[in-house]
């Protein structure tokens, strides 16, 4: 997993409440067997009309937004469907940080497996940050964004930071535990299915 | 102090246990379908991974297969491809699969519990958020995402932060419980709590309003605690949960050991702490229809579709939310439920395609027409149910109504498939997700229960299913 230190762009603000990851990628396009290329497909349905062209009132397609790495969005982002596709395509398109009041469980932990960092910061915070016109900085290492009006730290699980800041890949990890999985495995009640 | 049931399961789960950090916690049963497993598949073998316990994973399609006759090649050929990447990992990697052809296929939800895989007391994982229906057997059961697929294939474990324990109470008798159903006590919930309620917990629903509930009832209920944004919903096991499972294909042999364990074991401790309680009372809860693009977005049947204002009670996120909900639904406020139209009724979904479900829709159906402007689908949620319900005759009650009768998957849920919604179309739809273009680019999804469905695709627009004599 490639991992996430810093980053310093301006960011691209999306004023909405509950984006569920059927917006966020749409299942038409989930049939697909590899991990990559999702990022054509982000918010297909808000950002391409009935004739697949850009629509010009969204605001992932005003190009000032192009080389934006930052998401600010409303709270709950990432409800509903488990689809790790939405992940996959935010940070296909180029994101590598969203910022909101909250995420929903599934796709917060989506983030994670794949170096994209979620931030959560109250919903007053968040407000401002939509008014933000210049760039920002990410820093995880300290946990920090660097505005103009000043720096705003944030709260992130320890494990979680180490796991972004290294890449670190967590299977090899788990499978370090091998003696311990099989020592449970010998006291577990629950039987095989087969 | 005494231990809720989601930390009893949690605790005799734990592999590894440390400090302020996620715990690694054990898997007992892995369900995989062919959507969210391919990159999972291909990780294993870039890394010369094999998958550590064949014996505890069963995967089956049920996405995107369609639901029209089963002899006929699949013509998309990206679900094809999709389908048969799923058939070739089952076979490199040794997993039983229940491929299209198999008189098991289903809704990966539907068949768990209907073949004796899901267990009281045991932790269920699958790549899809509606894994939270196995929690009506007392299992802890929770979706996931591709990445921790793989790692569940390669480890059958998972490193998980424990959720908060949160208990619904659902108290008192519905007054009419053919037309007052399982989906609207859910449904009620969720437009109480909203969809973010339940974000970072496992909500364990307890009350008379639960016992007196089917396991079909009670999975219905679990399978929506994601709509309030819960990990995992859980139901105690009782005898009603035991009975379900004894004599299914895949019950353990020993069977009743483990029922005398669980029967000891799976409850709530009376002297245990919820991190948040919630009660709802069900004796005048009246058939739920949702109005909006989210699952909180719901009234009564009587009642009219809200004001923006009404809605948010004062939050303007939530007001700048049912505006914009209003105007894809094609909705004016104020306008009586009882008074929309609509084009298309979806019976199916593993929220409610289970043969209760449809005995009580076929009951509504018996004797009458569709709507002649309606087009009304009923797809069950497994061949099992299918074949189950064909015993009774209730596909020619449905069919004999001009409603069609399909083969097992999830269908219009998600249309993945070919069953979906043309843009501007209105669905009342059994399912568990009104988003924006969720059964169809443009599709309109109100959500409802079998029987108000059902009525719908009777009367050509809502009604108070209430009212309809469903003897």
């Amino acid at each position: 997993m490639q991992s996430f230190k810093k980053v310093k762009t301006i960011i691209t603000p999306l004023d909405k409440v509950n984006v569920d990851t059927d917006q966020i990628v749409p299942k038409q396009f989930l049939k697909l067997v590899q991990k990559s290329g999702f990022g054509k497909f982000l918010f297909y349905n808000w950002r391409y009309d009935d004739q697949e062209h850009l629509k010009s009132d969204f605001i992932l397609n005003d190009s000032k937004y192009k080389n934006s790495k930052i998401l600010v969005v409303g709270d709950n982002f990432g409800c509903g469907s488990s689809r790790e596709h939405a992940v996959w395509a935010l940070q296909d398109y180029g994101f590598s940080v969203i910022i909101s009041p909250s995420f929903a469980d599934i796709f917060y932990s989506n983030c994670f497996k794949n170096g994209l960092l979620p931030i959560i910061l109250d919903d007053k915070t968040v407000e401002k940050l939509y008014q933000e016109t210049g760039e920002i900085e990410v820093d995880l290492e300290n946990q920090i964004v660097k505005t103009s009006s000043g720096e705003i730290s944030f709260v992130i699980d320890l494990h979680k930071k180490k796991i972004l800041l290294e890449g670190l890949d967590d299977i090899a990890q788990t499978l370090l535990y091998e003696k311990k999985i099989s020592e449970f495995e010998k006291q577990s009640k629950i039987p095989s299915v087969l | 102090m005494g231990k809720t049931l989601f930390e009893k399961i949690w605790d005799a789960h734990i592999v590894i246990e440390k400090e302020n950090s996620p715990s690694l916690i054990y898997i007992d049963r892995h369900l995989v379908h062919e959507v969210t497993s391919p990159q999972a598949f291909d990780g294993l073998r870039m890394n010369n991974r094999s998958v550590r316990r064949p014996d505890l994973t069963i995967a089956t399609m049920d996405h995107n297969v369609p639901t029209n006759n089963r002899t006929l090649p699949i013509l998309d050929q990206t679900s094809a491809v999709q389908i048969q990447t799923l058939e070739k990992n089952c076979k490199d990697f040794g997993i039983q699969l229940f491929d299209i052809n198999s008189p098991n296929q289903g809704i990966v939800h539907v068949i768990g519990p209907q073949l004796g895989i899901t267990l009281p007391g045991s932790t269920i994982v699958c790549g899809d958020s509606h894994t939270s229906t196995h929690g009506a057997f007392g299992a802890l059961a929770f979706g996931i995402g591709t990445s921790e697929v793989e790692h569940v294939l390669a480890s059958q474990t998972l490193w998980l932060e424990k959720p908060k324990p949160f208990e619904i109470r659902i108290e008192g008798k519905r007054k009419n419980p053919h037309a007052v159903t399982a989906k609207d006590i859910i449904l009620s919930i969720i437009k109480n709590i909203g969809t973010s309620g339940g974000n970072g917990t496992v909500i364990e629903y307890k009350g008379e309003g639960i016992s007196d509930l089917s396991m079909e009832q009670r999975m219905t209920i679990c399978n929506m605690s994601i709509e309030a944004g819960a990990r995992a919903g859980l139901i105690a096991p009782d005898e009603k949960t035991f009975e379900y499972l004894r004599g299914r294909e895949y019950t353990p042999k020993n069977y009743e050991s483990l029922v005398d364990y669980w029967r000891d074991n799976l409850k709530t401790d009376s002297d245990a702490k919820f991190e948040k309680n919630y009660t709802l009372h069900v004796d005048n809860i009246a058939p739920q229809v949702s109005w909006g693009t989210n699952p909180g977005m719901t009234c009564d049947v009587t009642e009219s579709v809200p004001f923006p204002e009404d809605f948010s009670k004062g939050d303007q996120n939530q007001k700048k939310g049912a505006e914009k909900a209003l105007e894809y639904m094609a909705l004016n406020p104020g306008t009586p439920i009882t008074e929309i139209k609509i084009d298309r009724v979806f019976i199916g979904s593993c929220t409610n395609a289970r043969l209760e479900d449809l005995i009580e829709a076929s009951k509504v159906v018996k004797g009458k027409k569709l709507s002649p402007h309606v087009r009304a689908m009923v797809v069950p949620g497994s061949q099992m149910v299918k074949k189950q319900a064909e015993e009774l005759g209730l596909d020619k009650i449905f069919t004999d109504a001009n409603f069609e009768w399909r083969e097992a998957g999830c269908s219009m849920c998600l249309g993945m498939n070919p069953d979906i919604l043309s843009p501007g179309e209105r669905c009342a739809s059994t399912s568990n997700r009104n988003f924006e273009g969720r059964q169809g680019t443009g599709g309109r999804t109100h959500l409802v229960s079998p029987v108000m469905a059902a009525a719908a695709a009777i009367e050509g627009h809502f009604v108070d299913v209430r009212e309809m004599d469903l003897n």
